[in-house]
């Protein structure tokens, strides 16, 4: 961190919100700069360099901008402040607090900042004198909502120190002295609560990625028992507009078993963030009793928000999960939608009139996605602790279809793929996760396996296979009746078909606006398969297939009666003597 | 838009495209506004000392030597109450005869409202139309387009939406609109009395292309007024924005812009969004809710232009002739309101929410018989019954031409259920069928 002479520079071109900048000293790469206009400083990022010519792309809007303007470099890339007091906040891409800006409207050039510097924290020191301590290692502890917030040796400090002194237990400044730490070389480094990070660049301060294998609880059924999302895990929902991803993903942000939510709203509605705000501090996490918005983190930059910081904003978020992953949390990682920020390189791409790759995207974006993915995982920290990071991104796929550059890309990534169908959507079976695309590779994971086997119950793989594998045929039967005729074809596809049907109404779909059907936990979930799959395993005489259809629907509506009744509640037990009767009348075997 | 004495006058253009000219000119800020021989351009590039403009009205007849006069400022429009009751063109100048609007000069295509300052809608908009209020109900501060083929009847359902909706104004930005459907518009407000809270902002067929690009930011820098500023309810149409994309279209292919889908801007998610984006509930009481327009060609929503709408919006209005019953249609099935669970089953009655998904459900799977139908198989007597249902509630909730209070919507969908299906068929919670499900008829 030496002094180098700052370099400057003058605005030499402008074509919407990328600017040309004659500059008179070294730039580098993705360094940040600021624009004066009119005395407001606009916030920029190097995005390419030729010559002594860097192009930036500004992260607002440069009307009224002239030629001739000043630059500042800041001989640092895009950062973002670490520390306690990012939870529970409302930031916008860049990490600034929106809650601490002015008006109603959002004014260029506004930076506002994340963290509360001196704001105090009761601090209980967790290293001792002589420690021998590397990046990311916890020196103290402070309380931060009800999670205990590490304070650890900066990310950006490289090599190996010795702690020359804590602070004893206490309450301090965020940015006061809390540790003085010795390099190698015997020099002395103070240490305060809070550290910078460029977001780029990912936080490698863990020993060991190795695979994951615990399930991830999400209390939705299609996830849960279907498909299955584990910590540390990747998953991507592509699917059509108003085919369900923004629903969701609400539905995993607000059930799924996680220490932390960061809920990265990429270049989407704005109304959609304002649900959370609105309704976040009024729910309560089933997990803590405590309300919802106290483990939840916010990095807004809608659609109509400056595009460049769209890219800005999962980065932005990314980072902020591995600091908080460091600490020894799960931490469950949300971003709608990443073919946002996919759109913004394209934009800026095209500005810079680069060769375009497919749909005209830039070449390079399967590489930019999958290293994007890569930074999720499971992980064994520095002191032996584990800590996750679970990411779950929506595409947007132009015109609903998949094969499209942002589907393709991803599906390479990530690991589970909740395929929403328009069809599905349309007919209003939601949420629309077409059963026999969708895939979580986990479930081939032996680790998983086992871990499904001692948790759920050992049958419980088996059975899941089960089900997937009847709601194959019966998607067979149903494309042979519809070729064939309702009579040109045995009973038994018809039979087949609405086997398939009741696992489809009963587990498949799930009405996430209903108070008791929105979630699920495992034990319930265990349950209804175990029903159903003993409803599926049976055999029932007809007479002819009118008679299917109408018994069908009346064990389909009994089920669903139960979904929307308390479990094992005294309704509950009612449905399901109900159901017993009903199967009874026409079950042979 | 009149030239200051001590403004300096350019007379040498370097280079002109059919929507552009290119001059050398220094001191000249971004977007900001132009005359070229009197005509009004904007800045859209500058590197070094050349500047490019993009010229509305087109560049036809433009000689090498106009008369170019840099205005200073990015295109504003003068906002007070005496917009009330006035026709615009695309610049914000009066066309219909009366004298220029006085008041506070405000930059058009202003800033973002901050998330967090923004209310969550919650005011259910009542239109009487049951494929709208049922199926899709709407919310002030939302953001809806019709989607559309140009033979539908789209700009009346849009009119009669806007005044039932009992808005304090109503503000039409009209793009493309031919001559008949600005007089259309004009008349059906002066007949309902309305013509006093009514803006305009119109570029009609007869006008360039385009100027059309500026006429939403007009409406919305009006509608942020009354919204903002009056606390004001505020209803926006815009119609039609595929013709305001079209236009986009045609700049950035004349400004030799890579394309992207169905030669649109790479840009056009990000164009619409700033648009669309404007509607809001503020927490001081004042709303935007913005219905537009989006015309389809032959029914196709994979097109760029809706694609990346229904991205944006909050849900689409689907407007489809139902060849069985020979009127128009709200579509249940492509359509769709995101906000609608803000108020459904909680400003109107419980049993909403369930009806509708049973009423659609039911309605998919007379869409299967129909199939089965025309594949020449015989039909049960299930999928007898579905069609009659769907039948008559296509004629009695979906037409356009329906116009009856929610609770009567319901109770027609539940009389509907009774005629055709049993219980477990409808399959909808216990609780309300007890309360709702008709006595034998
Ligand atoms: N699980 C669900 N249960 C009930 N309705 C749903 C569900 N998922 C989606 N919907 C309906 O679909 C609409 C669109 O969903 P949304 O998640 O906003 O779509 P997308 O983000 O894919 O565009 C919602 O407003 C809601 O009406
Ligand atoms: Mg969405």
């Amino acid at each position: 961190m030496e002094e180098n002479k700052q370099t400057t520079g003058k605005v030499s071109g402008i074509i919407s919100n990328l600017v040309i900048v004659d500059v008179d000293g070294p730039v580098s790469q993705n360094e940040i700069c600021f624009i004066n206009l009119k005395g407001t400083r606009l916030m920029a990022e190097v995005i390419k360099v030729m010559g002594d010519k860097a192009y930036v792309q500004v992260f607002e809007s440069t009307r009224g901008l002239r030629i001739g303007e000043p630059v500042e470099f800041m001989g640092h890339m895009l950062e973002v402040t670490l520390g306690p007091g990012i939870l529970s906040r409302n930031f916008d891409g860049l990490q600034n607090d929106l809650d601490k800006m002015e008006g109603t409207f959002l004014n260029r050039g506004e930076y506002t900042a994340p963290i509360d510097v001196d704001r105090e924290w009761d601090f209980t020191p967790i290293a001792t004198e002589g420690d021998n301590v590397i990046a990311g290692s916890w020196i103290g502890e402070v309380k931060e909502n009800w999670i205990g917030h590490k304070i650890m040796v900066p990310f950006k400090f490289e090599g190996k120190y010795v702690v020359k002194s804590v602070k004893p237990a206490g309450t301090y400044k965020a940015s006061d002295t809390v540790a003085v730490l010795t390099n190698a070389g015997g020099r002395d480094f103070e240490v305060s609560m809070i550290q910078k990070w460029p977001v780029k660049v990912p936080v490698r301060a863990y020993t060991d990625k190795p695979r994951p294998f615990r399930l991830m609880e999400t209390g939705v059924r299609i996830i849960d028992t279907m498909n299955p999302i584990v910590e540390g895990g990747t998953g991507f929902i592509p699917g059509p507009f108003g085919s369900g991803k923004t629903v969701l993903q609400h539905a995993l942000s607000k059930q799924a078993e996680a220490d932390l939510i960061i809920v990265a709203a990429c270049g989407e509605r704005a109304n959609e963030v304002v649900e959370i705000f609105t309704e976040f501090p009024e729910l309560d996490d089933p997990r803590t009793g405590r309300k919802l918005m106290e483990r939840t983190t916010i990095i807004a930059n809608t659609s109509n928000m400056p595009v460049a910081a769209r890219e800005a904003s999962v980065y932005t978020a990314m980072t902020l999960g591995e600091y908080y992953r460091t600490m020894g949390l799960k931490v469950l990682l949300l971003a709608d939608s990443t073919s946002r920020w996919a759109q913004a390189l394209r934009e800026m791409s095209n500005r810079m009139e680069e060769l375009p790759g497919p749909d005209a995207f830039p070449m390079d974006l399967p590489a930019i996605i999958s290293s994007f993915y890569a930074r999720a995982g499971y992980v064994f920290l520095n002191n032996g602790q584990t800590g996750s990071i679970t990411f779950i991104g929506t595409v947007s796929p132009a015109g609903g279809n998949l094969k499209e550059p942002v589907t393709e890309s991803t599906k390479k990534a990530a690991r589970c793929f909740f395929a929403l169908s328009q069809q599905r959507a349309d007919s209003k079976r939601y949420p629309a996760v077409d059963p026999i695309d969708s895939y979580s590779k986990y479930l081939e994971y032996p680790e998983l396996q086992e871990f499904l086997s001692e948790n759920i119950s050992p049958q419980w793989l088996d059975k899941v296979l089960e089900a997937k594998n009847i709601l194959l045929r019966g998607k067979e039967a149903y494309e042979q009746i519809n070729i064939l005729g309702d009579d040109g074809v045995p009973i038994d596809y018809h039979l087949r078909y609405w086997k398939s049907e009741v696992i489809d109404f009963v587990i498949l779909q799930q009405d996430a606006f209903d108070k008791t059907d929105a979630s699920t936990p495992i034990v319930r979930q265990r349950e209804m398969l175990g029903r159903v799959l003993d409803v599926c395993r049976a055999d029932f005489s007809f007479d002819g297939f009118e008679e299917v259809n109408p018994y069908f629907k009346r064990v389909i509506n009994v089920f669903k009666q139960m979904n929307y009744s308390g479990f094992q509640s005294s309704d509950y037990e009612k449905y399901a003597a109900e159901l017993e009767e009903i199967l009874a009348e026409r079950r042979i075997a | 838009m009149e030239t200051k004495a001590f403004q300096k006058i350019y007379t040498r253009i370097t280079q002109i495209t059919k929507a552009t000219c290119s001059l050398k000119a220094t001191g000249i800020g971004y977007e900001e506004m132009a005359t070229v021989n009197g005509r009004l351009a904007q800045v859209v590039k500058i590197v070094g000392d050349n500047v490019t403009l993009q010229v509305f009205s087109g560049t036809e007849g433009i000689p090498t030597n106009a008369e170019v006069v840099f205005l200073g400022r990015p295109p504003v429009l003068r906002v007070s109450d005496d917009l009330a009751g006035r026709f615009f063109n695309a610049y914000g100048q009066p066309i219909d005869g009366g004298p220029e609007v006085e008041g506070e000069e405000r930059e058009i295509g202003g800033p973002s409202v901050n998330p967090v300052r923004r209310k969550q809608p919650s005011k259910l908009i009542a239109t009487g139309i049951a494929g709208i209020d049922l199926n899709n109900t709407l919310v002030t501060g939302q953001k809806i387009p019709f989607f559309a083929d140009p033979d539908q009847p789209y700009n009346q359902v849009m009119a009669q939406v806007a005044l039932r909706a009992k808005a304090d104004k109503i503000i039409l930005g009209g793009m493309g609109l031919t001559n008949d459907d600005y007089l259309y518009y004009k008349n059906v407000f002066d007949n309902a009395g309305a013509l006093d809270r009514i803006i305009s902002f119109v570029n009609t067929t007869e006008n360039p292309p385009v100027e059309r690009l500026l006429v939403p930011d007009m409406a919305l820098t009006a509608a942020e007024y009354f919204a903002f500023d009056k606390k004001e309810t505020v209803l926006v149409l815009l119609t039609d924005m595929t013709l305001y994309a079209d236009a986009l279209s045609i700049v950035s292919n004349r400004m030799d812009q890579i394309p992207s889908k169905d030669s649109m801007p790479g840009s056009l998610y990000s164009d619409l969004a700033k648009i669309y984006e404007k509607a809001v509930q503020f927490p001081e009481g004042g709303s935007i809710t913005i219905i537009a327009v989006t015309t389809l060609s032959s029914g196709d929503i994979t097109h760029a232009i809706p694609d990346n709408t229904g991205y944006i919006t909050e849900g689409q209005l689907f407007l489809r002739r139902d060849s069985d019953i020979g009127k128009v249609i709200v579509d249940p099935f492509r359509s769709l309101s995101r906000l609608k669970q803000l108020v459904i089953g909680k400003q109107t009655r419980k049993d909403h929410p369930q009806v509708m998904n049973a009423a659609v459900r039911l309605y998919a799977d007379a869409a299967n018989a129909r199939t089965k139908l025309e594949n020449g198989f015989d039909l049960t007597d299930y999928d007898e019954r579905t069609m009659n249902f769907a039948r008559e509630y296509s004629e009695s909730l979906l037409a356009i031409d329906v116009n009856i209070d929610t609770t009567v919507m319901l109770d027609t969908a539940w009389k509907l259920f009774g005629r055709y299906f049993t219980k477990a068929e409808v399959s909808v919670r216990q609780e309300f069928v007890d309360l709702y499900w008709p006595a034998d008829e």
